[in-house]
């Protein structure tokens, strides 16, 4: 398994494959990797996706008017697996696994050398046969936590997690905001009772000092759509504004941050 | 067509948690195989909230007594069952019986659940109330039992449905609700929905979503189906009281289905009382022309509920069409769903013209426009009552009625 996190905080960064095209995402996910995410979730877009915000769901739109599917979104994990070691998760609403195949899914996923899936609908009492599945492929289940979940929900959470706990940062749909709520950091204080797992934080996190913040309590920040929407504000050159926009937003250099 | 999906249940490849243990017993949330909780996490405490909120309400006496003292002195309770006589002459065969949630106040049943909800969300202590609508009665129905309560109104709407409900938005305004155009997708229901869940997820600790069918995650379906259960409460003892014996068929239009259910839940036991569910069968039978989805829907998973949807071999959901607002969605109430493996109840079509048709048949023969949607079932007990006896008698419930269609009635009906 390469769910690791090498520096603190570790950066986790989402990516919305098949827009423009998955040559694209494999490339954004390479540069992205080489910029210092540790974590690449591949988004699998859906038609309907009720959790993401207007970034998210326009960049859905542009990647199913082009075809993608799930079984394309795989092909590019094998692919940035063949240059990488970087974690890999797949990142998709349910129904696109279930018309697949749930058992195909979990067998392909891992042949591909994914590590772990994260169903943004498929909550804990749903999750039997997937985590049956997973567990049978040896891929890492990561479920989220909300600031809304009981102590109950929290522990069960971290019980059933791998590789790291997700915990949104407020209440809400994916997509930047200007400040970090406070829900944040008493989410993270909450789960660590329950879990020694990393936890990263995710939504909403788009400049360099909610990435500080967020290091401050979380072992890994999730980054979605500021590098959605700076792909789709670079066309043609999307792998090298996101490169530019991560660097800016780790520290790692001091140029500044493109498109967020 | 190669993009739709056999009409065969599959298996489903999640079952619901039981302690890891596929359920040997019904569980709550779950019709067979169908229902179930499929949301964002963040959703997960509100749904258990309004769940046991709910529970714990059923038994509340005086909650009961407020449920029925509004249904009766504020929606007009019970509707009557009228014998539909020129009708039944002139087709010939069942003698047909109406069931006329038309004359409902706000004009549709779906008063009863909002009435339901709102009472349950005042006993939450939420006041601000969101909600889809597709026809706009839904929104209407919430706009209504937010003024009564003195809640916070927001309905969202497809903008294509705002274009052809137009009346209805009006109304929502009238009566002090907010209501958002939704510009994604088909701009209709489905998405009304998506984005009225966006707004839960963001507001959820002050927020009730007062969702309009028997749709949606569990609690939703269950408590939907419950405030809708005097439809066929009263039908059966109304038929019971004209006749002295029960109905060989009911017939309801089904979009999410919750006047279906309603009428038909009373009914269930009786065996020998045919259930006839009435989908969209819009313009054509290629996915994307229609809203009919046990014919060539496949059970998956849409805005939390396991059920049959329209969608492709990818699993994205596909687009619907129907000359009827409230009937335009891809998918079906889970419930229906189960009743329709079970065989416990029949699901057929009927086109939009079948349905502009039956609307004047019925405004003709009998001085009643029904909503569009209810002109669907019309359609359907237009073409079965000839070929029944007699002696056979047939409820058709009028689930609205029809002058917020006037605008696609001018449209469609060339005079």
């Amino acid at each position: 398994m390469s769910i690791r996190f090498n520096r603190q905080p570790g950066l986790v960064a989402y990516i919305s494959c098949g827009d423009p095209s998955l040559d694209t995402s494999r490339d954004v996910a390479l540069a992205a990797i080489q910029a210092g995410a540790d974590v690449i979730e591949l988004g699998v877009p859906f038609s309907d996706p009720v959790a993401d915000g207007p970034v998210i769901q326009r960049a859905s739109e542009r990647a199913l008017e082009h075809g993608t599917n799930l079984a394309g979104v795989i092909e590019v994990a094998r692919q940035i697996r063949e240059q990488s070691d970087a974690g890999l998760i797949m990142f998709s609403y349910l129904n696109p696994i279930l018309q697949f195949g749930l058992q195909k899914f979990c067998s392909a996923a891992a042949d591909a050398g994914i590590d772990g899936a994260l169903v943004t609908d498929l909550p804990l009492e749903e999750a039997v046969e997937y985590l049956r599945a997973m567990k049978a492929h040896k891929l890492a289940p990561v479920f989220l936590a909300a600031p809304t979940s009981t102590e109950q929900r929290l522990r069960a959470i971290a019980k059933h997690s791998r590789g790291f706990v997700y915990a949104i940062s407020r209440t809400g749909i994916t997509g930047t905001r200007q400040e970090l709520a406070g829900d944040a950091r008493s989410l993270v204080e909450r789960l660590r009772a329950y879990t020694k797992l990393p936890i990263a934080v995710g939504f909403g996190i788009s400049t360099p000092e909610q990435f500080v913040e967020v290091g401050s309590f979380a072992d890994a920040a999730v980054v979605g759509s500021a590098i959605v929407q700076t792909v789709e504000q670079n066309p043609g050159q999307e792998a090298a504004a996101v490169s530019e926009f991560l660097a800016s937003l780790t520290g790692t250099t001091q140029s500044t941050a493109a498109g967020s | 067509m190669e993009e739709t999906r056999s009409t065969q249940s599959s298996p489903p490849a999640v079952m619901p948690a039981t302690e890891g243990q596929p359920p040997k017993r019904a569980v709550a949330g779950r019709f067979g195989a169908y229902g179930g909780r499929y949301v964002p996490e963040t959703l997960m405490a509100a749904l258990q909230e309004l769940e046991a909120a709910y529970a714990e309400a059923r038994k509340d006496k005086s909650f009961r007594d407020d449920y029925r003292r509004l249904l009766a002195d504020f929606a007009g309770r019970p509707t009557p069952l009228f014998l539909a006589e020129r009708l039944t002459e002139e087709l010939g065969g069942a003698k047909i019986y109406l069931k006329r949630e038309d004359l409902l106040h706000t004009g549709a049943h779906k008063i009863n659940n909002c009435i339901g909800q709102a009472l349950l969300a005042r006993r939450m202590g939420k006041h601000r109330i969101i909600a889809e609508t597709g026809a706009g009665q839904h929104g209407v129905a919430t706009a209504t039992v937010c003024a009564l309560f003195g809640m916070e109104c927001v309905v969202y709407m497809g903008t294509e449905d705002m274009r052809r409900q137009e009346l209805n938005v009006f109304r929502m305004k009238l009566l002090g609700a907010e209501v958002r155009g939704v510009e994604s997708g088909s701009r209709t229901l489905k998405d009304a929905i998506n984005e009225a869940m966006r707004d839960w997820v963001t507001n959820v600790r002050t927020t009730h979503y007062l969702l309009g069918s028997v749709l949606g995650a569990h609690p939703y379906p269950t408590m939907v189906r419950d405030f809708h259960r005097v439809i066929g409460q009263e039908a059966r003892k109304q038929i019971l009281k004209a006749e002295g014996r029960l109905p060989s068929a009911v017939i309801a239009c089904v979009g999410g289905g919750s006047n279906a259910i309603g009428v038909f839940y009373e009914f269930i036991k009786d065996a020998e009382v045919k259930l006839i569910g009435v989908e969209a069968g819009g313009r054509g039978h290629s996915l994307g022309e229609h809203a009919a989805r046990f014919d060539g829907g496949a059970p998956g998973v849409l805005q939390g509920t396991y059920s049959y949807v329209l969608q492709d071999k990818a699993g994205q959901i596909a687009l619907t069409h129907s000359v009827s607002a409230g009937l335009d969605y891809p998918a079906i109430g889970p419930e229906h769903a189960l009743l329709h493996d079970q065989g416990r109840a029949e699901y057929v079509s009927a086109s939009d013209q079948e349905a502009l048709d039956a609307c004047l048949k019925l405004a003709r023969m009998e001085g009643i426009i029904p909503a569009l949607e209810s002109a669907h079932a019309v359609a359907e007990c237009l073409k079965r009552a000839p070929t029944m006896s007699q002696s056979d008698i047939v409820i058709v419930n009028v689930s609205g009625r029809g002058d917020k269609d006037i605008g696609i009635l001018r449209e469609n009906l060339q005079f």
